[in-house]
C-alpha cells in the first residue's frame, strides 16, 4: 500500500531540551498507525508537529509526497491532515448537530460574501452539510443527540463528537489525540470499534496513546518513542516482544523494585 | 420565532421609530427629544461594533477611538477639501475599516484581558494625536462644519439641503435611525448566516475552529474592521451633527460605554446593543437629579444588573438563543 503520511527526520528543540529527536516513520494508506511511549517520550510535541501545531526544528512531514510542515494549522487542516484533541475541546455552546456542520467549513465552496448574501451556491452548501452531518452523527451513534447543546454531553460522547467534528472536515489523514483517555473499559471498546469501523471506510488514522491493550487491539502497526527517539516499529507481536520496547517501559521500573 | 412574527416585529419596529415617533413629539412640541434619540441611534450604531468583537470572543473597549477618527475624517474632508458630507460618510468607515486591518492584525493576537487593555488605550492614543497633529488642528478641533448639502444620484434629489430644511433635527434623527436600522439588518444577516456560526467558532475555541480549517486571523480582521467602520460612520454623523470635533469628542469613558451598552441589552442577542444603548442612555439622564449620587447609583445598579442578568436585558424577554 502507499504511504499516505511521511515523518522525515523531524527534530523539535525547546531550549536545550530535544523533545523529539530525529524520527522518520511513514502511515500508509487505510492503516491504523498509533505513537506510543513511557510519559514525556515526546508523543504530543511530535503529535502537534504532525498537525502543523508547531513548526519542527528540522525535518519535515510530507502527506501524499506534499511537504505540509511549516505550514499554519489551518492551512494543514486544508491539505487533509485533521487533528482532535486530547482534552474535550468542542464548540461548547454550540448543538451537537451545529458543531459538525460548522466543522464542515473546508468544503464549502461559497465565499463569505456568498453567505452573507445567501447566494444559490450557499443554500446548496447548507443543504449539503446539513445532511452530511447527519450521516456522520448516525455513523458515531449520536444522532438522537443532534439538538442537544455540546457542553451537557456525557464524557465518551464528547470524545466521538471531537471525532464526527474531524471527520466532517473530510480528512486525508486524522490524527487521533489520546481518544482512549479516561474511559472506562467499556466505553474503550466501544471507540476501538467504532476507529476501526472508520479504518474499514477508507480512512487512515495516526493516533497517540496511553492505553497499551487498547493499542495492541487496535493498530495495524505501531512507532514506539522513548525519550524523544523513535525505538522500535512494527505490528503489535512483534512490539510485544521487542526488547527494547520492554526495556522502556519495564526495565527502570524493575531495577527499582529490584528485580 | 414564526417568519410571520418576525415580519410583523420588524414592521411594528419601523413604525415605531419614524412614524410614531416623529408624530408623538410634534404633538407634545418637546424637539430636543430628536436630539436625544439621534445620539442613541448613532451611539448604537458604534455599540453593533463592539458586539461583534465580543462575538468574536473579544473584549473591545477602543471604539471611541475609531468613532473620534471617523468623525475627523469626515470633518476634514468636507471643510479642507470641500467634499459634500454625503460621500464622507462612507470613506470615513472604510477609512477605520482600513486603520482597524493595520492595527487589528498585531493585537488581535491577543485575547481576554490583554486585547482588553490594549483597546482601552487606542482610545487615549487616539486622542493624543488629535491634539498632535497638524491636520486636526489640536486642541481648538474643527469647528463650524456645514450641515450636510443636499444629496442627488442622476439629477434627482433624495436627500434636500438640511441647512434648507425646517427642521434639521429631525432630517438627523430620520438619518441616524435609517442608519441604525441598516446597520442591524447587517448585522443580523450576519450573525444569522454561516458567517456568525464562524465567529462563534472563534468565541468559544480557536484553536479548534483552527484545526478545522477555519482561517482564524483573517476572520478576526474581517470582524474587527466591519465594528470599525460602523464606528467611523457614527463618528462622522455625530460630527456633522454637531457640526464640530474635538479631541476629546470621544473619550475613554464612551469606548467603556459603547462596551457597557453591548452588555447590559445581552451578547447574546444581535439587538442587545439597541436595547442596552437606549436604556442607559436615557437611565443616566434620568438620574440626573439624584445630583452628586448619579454616578455612584449608575454604577451599583450596573452591577447588580450584571450579576442578576448575565445574560443582559434581552434575556428576559427571549429564550436563550438556541443555535
Amino acid at each position: 500500500m502507499a504511504d499516505m503520511l511521511e515523518v522525515s527526520g523531524l527534530t523539535k528543540r525547546f531550549g536545550g531540551l530535544v523533545a523529539v529527536n530525529n524520527v522518520s516513520f511513514s502511515v500508509r494508506e487505510k492503516e491504523i498507525l498509533s505513537v506510543i511511549g513511557p510519559n514525556g517520550a515526546g508523543k504530543s510535541t511530535l503529535f502537534k508537529l504532525i498537525a502543523s501545531f508547531l513548526r519542527p526544528t528540522s525535518g519535515e512531514v510530507r502527506l501524499k509526497g506534499e511537504r505540509i510542515s511549516n505550514l499554519a494549522p489551518h492551512i494543514a487542516a486544508r491539505k487533509g491532515v485533521v487533528r482532535t484533541f486530547q482534552e474535550t475541546t468542542i464548540f461548547k455552546n454550540m448543538s451537537v448537530r451545529d458543531n459538525v456542520i460548522i466543522a464542515h467549513h473546508l468544503r464549502s465552496k461559497a465565499s463569505l460574501v456568498g453567505f452573507f448574501l445567501g447566494t444559490g451556491t450557499a443554500k446548496a452548501d447548507e443543504a449539503a452539510f446539513g445532511q452530511s452531518a447527519d450521516e456522520i452523527l448516525a455513523l458515531l451513534g449520536l444522532a438522537s443527540l443532534a439538538g442537544e447543546t455540546a457542553h451537557n454531553l456525557p464524557h465518551g460522547h464528547l470524545r466521538a463528537l471531537g471525532i464526527a467534528i474531524g471527520l466532517a472536515t473530510n480528512p486525508s489523514i486524522l490524527l487521533l489525540d489520546e481518544p482512549f483517555a479516561g474511559m472506562n473499559h467499556d466505553e474503550t471498546m466501544r471507540m476501538v470499534a467504532m476507529v476501526r469501523r472508520l479504518r474499514d471506510l477508507g480512512l487512515t488514522i495516526l493516533l497517540v496513546e496511553h492505553d497499551m491493550p487498547a493499542v495492541m487491539k487496535i493498530s495495524d502497526r505501531i512507532v514506539v518513542l522513548n525519550f524523544g527517539q523513535k525505538i522500535a516499529e512494527g505490528t503489535p507481536p512483534e512490539i510485544q516482544a521487542n526488547e527494547k520496547v520492554i526495556e522502556a517501559y519495564l526495565g527502570s521500573e524493575d531495577e527499582a523494585i529490584g528485580l | 420565532m414564526m417568519l410571520s412574527v418576525k415580519i410583523a416585529s420588524v414592521a411594528v419596529f419601523l413604525a415605531i421609530v419614524f412614524i410614531a415617533v416623529p408624530v408623538l413629539i410634534a404633538a407634545s412640541g418637546r424637539t430636543d427629544l430628536y436630539y436625544t434619540l439621534t445620539s442613541v441611534a448613532l451611539l448604537s450604531i458604534a455599540s453593533a461594533g463592539v458586539w461583534l468583537t465580543f462575538y468574536i470572543g473579544r473584549i473591545n473597549i477602543g471604539q471611541g477611538a475609531y468613532a473620534l477618527m471617523g468623525g475627523y475624517v469626515s470633518a476634514i474632508l468636507v471643510m479642507n477639501h470641500g467634499w459634500s458630507f454625503w460621500p464622507t460618510l462612507p470613506v470615513a468607515g472604510l477609512f477605520c475599516a482600513a486603520a482597524s486591518v493595520l492595527i487589528g492584525l498585531p493585537i488581535l493576537r491577543l485575547r481576554g484581558v490583554y486585547f482588553a487593555m490594549v483597546t482601552l488605550t487606542l482610545t487615549e492614543v487616539a486622542r493624543l494625536l488629535a491634539l498632535a497633529l497638524p491636520i486636526t488642528n489640536g486642541a481648538k478641533g474643527i469647528v463650524s462644519i456645514p450641515l450636510p448639502g443636499a444629496l442627488s444620484v442622476f439629477g434627482l434629489t433624495i436627500i434636500p439641503d438640511f441647512a434648507t430644511l425646517q427642521n434639521p433635527r429631525l432630517a438627523f434623527y430620520l438619518l441616524a435611525v435609517t442608519l441604525m436600522v441598516v446597520c442591524f439588518a447587517v448585522m443580523y444577516r450576519l450573525v444569522h448566516s454561516r458567517i456568525g456560526k464562524l465567529c462563534q467558532s472563534l468565541q468559544q475555541n480557536e484553536e479548534l475552529a483552527s484545526s478545522i480549517g477555519v482561517n482564524i486571523a483573517y476572520l478576526r480582521v474581517i470582524a474587527y474592521a466591519v465594528s470599525s467602520f460602523f464606528g467611523g460612520v457614527a463618528g462622522a454623523i455625530f460630527a456633522a451633527i454637531s457640526q464640530s470635533i474635538y479631541p476629546s469628542s470621544f473619550t475613554v469613558t464612551d469606548s467603556v460605554n459603547f462596551m457597557l451598552n453591548c452588555f447590559l441589552g445581552g451578547l447574546g442577542y444581535v439587538f442587545g446593543p439597541m436595547l442596552g444603548t437606549l436604556v442607559l442612555y436615557f437611565g443616566w439622564d434620568l438620574l440626573f437629579q439624584t445630583g452628586e449620587f448619579q454616578l455612584l447609583i449608575y454604577s451599583g445598579l450596573m452591577i447588580v444588573l450584571m450579576l442578576v442578568l448575565p445574560n443582559g436585558l434581552l434575556s428576559l424577554a427571549l429564550p436563550s438563543r438556541k443555535s
